[in-house]
């Protein structure tokens, strides 16, 4: 019996000719990450235990991003932290403000992670690197604070599903729309524990940025990861980008799935999730009137350069409405630039938007864009559960950039053919 | 490894506000953690459980908040084991970084009453029902998975494997 993409890393890196679903593994990590959140409590836990050394110095990173630039004392004191840590142990990839961009959009970009690489991360959304046809996922302070020690992860091989994608996504619609519509078919524990492997000849239209938004957000889904096979796609975005050496990984054809989900993406309107979870999915010609007073366009999700395209493509030469704020954050330092370069920033500036220095901050109701009580607000992230953006009863709505775009302009959620 | 001791039976969706509740969390001590484990659905537990007792399980056991305090409450209980028929991810990885077994056995669960005697093998993958004379496999816990837990989680763990490089 075969294995499926998924098994065959994870054996790789087990050192095992072959692994089961539901077997324990102890494997070895090609990148562990922590951030201002999660590696304090590591740390700490590597200090106690009189550890010298980690691992490998150039295979750990540590990204200060949900509350840098440093939101208050305490989180000025947790980056301080890691920044010493650091220095102290010569950890390569500390990405200092100024420098630094969201983990998630970062690490791939810096080409840190590589096809057919293990990653795990103390952060949930460590699964975007699935994009890459990696394995990755996300896991607790404790497991970050082993493998920075010893370079080894105990894992549990996941079942795998199938989504067999087919067809051309139409106008306006995009890889977000793509998860948004899975997690609404499935629901938020339909993938629980298990590994989604996208598979099928829909796969050859869709750009890399639009596979890590459909990993990324495997894990709202419950899944443990979120991979794509490796194309032409995947290895002109990866030789770009790494020195590193890789090995391309293939599912084998009678490889085993616990089911398979089929989605014609050609059938598909943008999608919006209502409040207070993902899978509150419903077609945007089924929303109905909902005015909303902020629009967020960044995070892990929905903050690359072909994010910023395609709002900058909604917004140009028009102006935000009057009643709403509407805040544009390019997920990496590299992304801000380009944005420069290009004249996105220019758009969003001249439309009446605030454009940030990378940072998580919204999107997890840390900083730089709060929700007062009652205020609604649609957003790229990836999360809309209650409070997640600020005041208990506020209210996130998710959606693709092109859709955030038009909502800024029409003060209600919309898309850009309502524009006039 | 052998376990032994009677079962502690439970529903579905158990969650971590239930296993040790928010208002505990002020504390790391784990014997201040267990005197208030399970209070929420079961008073009785953390003064009754017997060293080496199991806590048996519907499905999704563990679901809710990632703390670490909450296998850390069970296993100062005195709990040998926790048997469910499924475990939220993220618990099931604290549990085992905690040093407490756990085991997913949803036959076995759905045969268990409270109060029966179970053996537990983790070697072999066994678990046996002594009240019911009923005996199950179970996926057996692999040898680095019950040092981890011999040594009494996942830092001791590491720590032990680095003086003995
Ligand atoms: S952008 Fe949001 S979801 Fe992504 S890592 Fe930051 S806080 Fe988490």
């Amino acid at each position: 019996m075969g294995m499926t993409l998924t098994e065959k890393i994870l054996a790789r890196h087990a050192a095992k000719d072959r692994v089961e679903p539901g077997e324990l593994i102890l494997a070895r990590v090609d990148l562990a990450l922590g951030n201002d959140v999660t590696s304090p409590i590591a740390i700490e836990a590597v200090r106690k235990m009189g550890v010298k050394a980690v691992f490998d110095r150039e295979k750990i990173a540590l990204v200060p991003d949900h509350f840098a630039p440093n939101k208050d004392i305490k989180s000025a004191e947790q980056i301080r932290m890691m920044r010493e840590f650091a220095r102290a142990y010569g950890i390569v990839n500390y990405f200092e403000v100024g420098r630094m961009g969201i983990e998630h959009v970062l690490l791939p970009d810096e080409g840190l992670v590589v096809p057919g690489d293990l990653v795990i991360g103390a952060d949930s959304h460590t699964c975007t690197y699935g994009a890459l046809c990696a394995f990755s996922t996300g896991v607790g302070s404790t497991d970050l604070a082993a493998a920075m020690i010893s370079g080894e992860v105990w894992l549990k091989v996941p079942e795998s599903i199938r989504i067999a994608l087919s067809g051309r996504p139409g106008k306006w619609v995009e890889g977000k729309d793509v998860i948004l519509h899975i997690i609404g078919k499935i629901g938020v524990d339909g993938a629980l524990y298990q590994a989604m492997e996208y598979a099928g000849d829909g796969l050859t239209s869709l750009p890399m940025a639009w596979r890590f938004t459909m990993s990324n957000m495997a894990i709202e889904a419950g899944a443990k990861n979120g991979i794509f096979p490796f194309d032409e796609t995947t290895r002109a975005y990866a030789d770009g980008r790494t020195k590193r050496r890789y090995e391309v990984v293939t599912a084998d054809r009678d490889a085993r799935y616990a089911g398979e989900i089929a989605v014609d993406m050609s059938s598909l309107e943008p999608q919006v999730a209502f409040p207070h979870l993902p899978e509150n999915t419903r077609p945007l010609s089924q929303v109905g009137n909902v005015p909303i007073d902020q629009v967020v366009v960044g995070s892990c999700t929905n903050g690359r350069i072909e994010d910023l395209r395609s709002a900058a493509a909604v917004l140009k030469g028009r102006k935000v409405h009057d009643a709403v704020r509407m805040l544009v954050f390019p997920a990496t330092q590299e992304i801000y630039l380009q944005a420069m370069r290009e004249g996105l920033m220019e758009v969003f500036v001249m439309a009446g938007a605030a454009f940030s220095t990378p940072t998580c901050g919204p999107c997890l109701g840390g900083h730089m864009g709060i929700l007062a009580k009652g205020e609604r607000a649609i957003a790229t992230t990836n999360r809309n559960f209650v409070g997640r953006m600020g005041h208990p009863e506020s209210e996130v709505y998710l959606a693709n950039p092109a859709i955030a775009a038009a909502s800024a302009v029409l003060g209600r959620i919309g898309g850009p053919d309502e524009i006039r | 490894m052998m376990l032994k001791g009677k079962a502690w039976k439970y529903g579905d969706d158990v969650d971590t506000d239930v296993i040790i509740p928010a208002r505990y969390l002020n504390t790391s001590d784990p014997a201040e953690l267990a005197k208030h484990c399970m209070e929420d659905i079961d008073r009785g537990y953390a003064s009754k459980v017997s060293p080496g007792d199991f806590i048996v399980a519907g499905k999704n056991f563990g679901c809710g908040s990632s703390r670490e305090h909450a296998p850390i409450a069970i296993k100062a209980s005195g709990a040998s084991a926790v048997i469910a028929r499924s475990f939220a991810r993220i618990f099931y990885r604290n549990a085992f970084n905690m040093g407490l077994p756990i085991f997913e056995a949803p036959q076995a669960v759905g045969e268990i009453d409270a109060g029966d005697l179970l053996y537990v093998d983790m070697e072999r993958g066994a678990l046996r029902n002594e009240t019911k004379k009923k005996e199950y496999r179970i996926a057996p816990v692999p040898p680095f998975m019950q040092e981890l837990v011999a040594a009494g989680g996942l830092l001791n763990y590491m720590a032990a494997r680095r003086k003995g490089k």
